[in-house]
């Protein structure tokens, strides 16, 4: 287990360099001038300029300025933002709780509807549910998740008024973060009316990030399902009398929940690309925001490190997902 | 395939190819959903082509006397605007005919860019293997460690906001899927008889690769290829509504929707209508996609 692990690592050894050099190339195809970009619009003195170009080692060669960069990135230095002046590991730390909160509610909501779904579509193949189900996991797989969280706020906050429109929680909440999870804090401090408000923001953007994982992850089940349902073992299983929900539920679903919970990690990926979209839809304080508005506010240096640490974490994810596998599956390790 | 097909064993001639056409059509009209997913794309590319004569208006004049008209049937509307008017008095009909033009050619130039690039580096490297593998398909898992919108933005980061250049990031990023895909069918089939005949009988390598492999690995790339053009239409209209995809006043549909958000609360349907459009096309292209795969890749089949 250890050598595969190892393995593994050794593996994404070219991967984790490629990301540095896409990071730190990025600065450098930029159009124009990189400290001209950082000074803004109010441009920079020439002698300021000189003094700038030495303390960011644009005078040093190509690979110098690299082998500066990975060291300053292994030390945990990531720049300071150009427009908050704040160190961009800090406004990562403080923003990424909410990105998590928001894609671990999402994927909750993704599975708790999903898994049961794709078993009972399995478990009747070819019904009318079947068909339904299927047909809908198509339409919220082709959803273009931006519209559909345009749509849920004109009904559920504009025509029913039951949701605010945007934003993490009621503005007269304030709270020090301890978990950085709005609910979970504010039921640690015992609000209730705080945890309200902050449920009530987290639902449609959860619902709005979940449907694509939602979709994806009922077909998974349910194509899992139907070819586990076709093994001898269950065969097996039913001729000795079982009960159907005890075949479905303990000796098919153990095996066909395997693949779907590889499923589940590859869609991390998908998770983030969506926050982008689902934090800007709903004024969101997470990193997808962040990158928007760092991108718009040409503030490179957050651009640059926030593409860093979100390609670390799907890599961390996609590691973890692998070992899990092969934890669960032991034929993997030996592959 | 021309000479290689007295090669292979499983050799096409024309009356083999029509009864292949047959089976195909028996399978792919089999799924009932990939049928009218096939009627509703062939009318969304008649509306492109046609929208010159079908659209009501052209789809940047602008009405200003009729700011946020709703659509014909609520109080208020008109059969003068079907679908309502967007905030600056343009018939949202006519600009919708024209973003199907937009939609169908992103589809069509990222799938065109993806595959071309995707099918050239996956040959090299299933076919030579060695350091040349290493090296593309690191690469290529380099661009998949990055999720794809996100790549996708700082690429017209870089390249400058636009329709063009929103294309060229998106086929950049959906091309590792289809060099994984050519790599691994190229090393299935490169050991199997029909190859090593055709270089025993003296064909060069980029003979093997185009002429004899390569026409046995299109199923798969075929299905791909189908799925990609839904994926990029989605993205390029997520670039468009983030305002780094195509630049208002052009119609595209993601471009409409960036401009219609301001006004969700009050006038519905500038924001309903173009997603709509594009949840259609999208799910008309996948409902397609399943049916290709169905009808030619058993081993992809659906359960």
């Amino acid at each position: 287990m250890l050598r595969y692990l190892l393995h593994k690592i050794a593996l994404l050894i070219p991967t984790l360099v490629g990301i540095t050099i896409c990071a730190f190339a990025f600065v450098r195809l930029l159009p124009g001038d990189p400290i001209l970009a950082m000074a803004g619009e109010h441009g920079v003195a020439p002698a300021r300029y000189e003094e700038l170009k030495q303390q960011f080692g644009y005078n040093l060669p190509i690979w110098e300025q690299y082998a500066r960069y990975v060291g300053e990135v292994a030390t945990g230095d990531f720049g300071v933002s150009i427009s908050s002046k704040r160190p961009v590991l800090e406004e990562f730390k403080t923003l990424f709780p909410a990105t998590l909160e928001l894609s671990f509610f999402a994927m909750i909501f993704a599975m708790v509807l999903g898994v049961p779904a794709g078993i009972f579509a399995a478990v009747k193949r070819g019904s009318w549910f079947d068909q339904s189900l299927m047909g809908t996991a198509l339409v919220g797989y082709s959803m273009p998740i931006f519209w559909w969280g345009l749509l849920l706020i004109i009904f559920f906050s504009g025509y029913l008024g039951w949701t605010p429109v945007s934003g993490r929680i009621g503005l007269q909440f304030f709270f020090k973060q301890i978990t950085g999870f709005m609910t979970i804090d504010s039921l640690l401090y015992g609000k209730w009316d705080a945890f309200r408000s902050a449920l009530s923001h987290l639902v449609l953007p959860a619902i709005v990030l979940g449907t694509i994982p939602l979709a994806v992850i009922a077909r998974q089940t349910r194509s899992a399902m139907l070819e586990v349902l076709g093994e001898d073992y269950v065969r097996t299983a039913r001729a000795k009398g079982l009960s159907s929900a005890r075949v479905v539920g303990v000796h098919a679903l153990r095996n066909a929940l395997i693949p779907v919970v590889t499923t589940i990690g590859l869609q991390v990926g998908t998770l983030l690309a969506g926050a982008i979209l689902t934090e800007t839809i709903f004024a969101w304080p997470g990193i997808g925001k962040w990158m928007v508005d760092s991108i718009f506010k040409r503030d490179y240096v957050v651009v640059q490190s926030g593409l860093l640490l979100i390609a670390l974490i799907v890599m961390a994810v996609n590691l973890i997902v692998d070992v899990l596998y092969a934890v669960i599956n032991p034929r993997i390790r030996a592959a | 395939m021309s000479q290689s097909t007295e090669i292979a064993p499983m050799a096409a001639g024309s009356p083999d190819r029509l009864t292949g056409f047959k089976t195909f059509w028996h399978y792919f009209s089999v799924n009932r959903g990939a049928v009218i997913g096939l009627f509703v794309f062939i009318l969304l590319v008649l509306a492109a082509l046609l929208a010159p004569l079908l659209a009501p208006y052209a789809p940047d004049v602008q009405d200003k006397t009729a700011f946020l008209r709703p659509p014909a049937w609520q109080a208020g509307g008109s059969t003068q605007y079907l679908l309502g008017t967007d905030p600056v008095g343009r018939d949202i009909l006519s600009r919708l005919l024209y973003g199907a033009r937009f939609s169908l050619l992103i589809g069509a130039v990222v799938v065109t860019l993806a595959l071309t690039g995707g099918i050239t580096l996956g040959l090299l490297a299933g076919y030579f293997r060695g350091w040349v593998d290493v090296a593309i398909m690191r690469v290529m898992d380099l661009i998949l460690a990055f999720p794809s919108l996100l790549l996708a933005l700082v690429l017209v980061t870089i390249l400058g906001p636009g329709l063009f250049n929103a294309m060229l990031a998106i086929s950049l990023v959906l091309q590792p899927h289809f060099a994984r895909l050519v790599r691994a069918a190229v090393m299935a089939e490169k050991s199997r008889e029909y190859v090593v005949a055709a270089k025993v009988a003296g064909a060069g390598h980029v003979r093997l690769m185009l002429a004899t492999i390569l026409p046995n690995c299109l199923a798969p790339l075929i299905v791909q290829g189908t799925l990609s053009f839904s994926n990029a239409i989605l993205e390029a209209a997520a670039l468009g509504f983030l305002g780094l995809g195509a630049q208002p006043p052009t119609p595209e549909w993601g471009t409409m929707l960036a401009s219609a958000r301001e006004f969700i609360l009050r006038a519905w349907w500038v924001v309903t209508f173009p997603g709509l459009a594009i949840l259609i096309t999208v799910l008309a292209i996948n409902l397609v996609g399943d049916g290709l795969r169905d009808a030619l890749d058993p081993k992809l089949r659906r359960s």
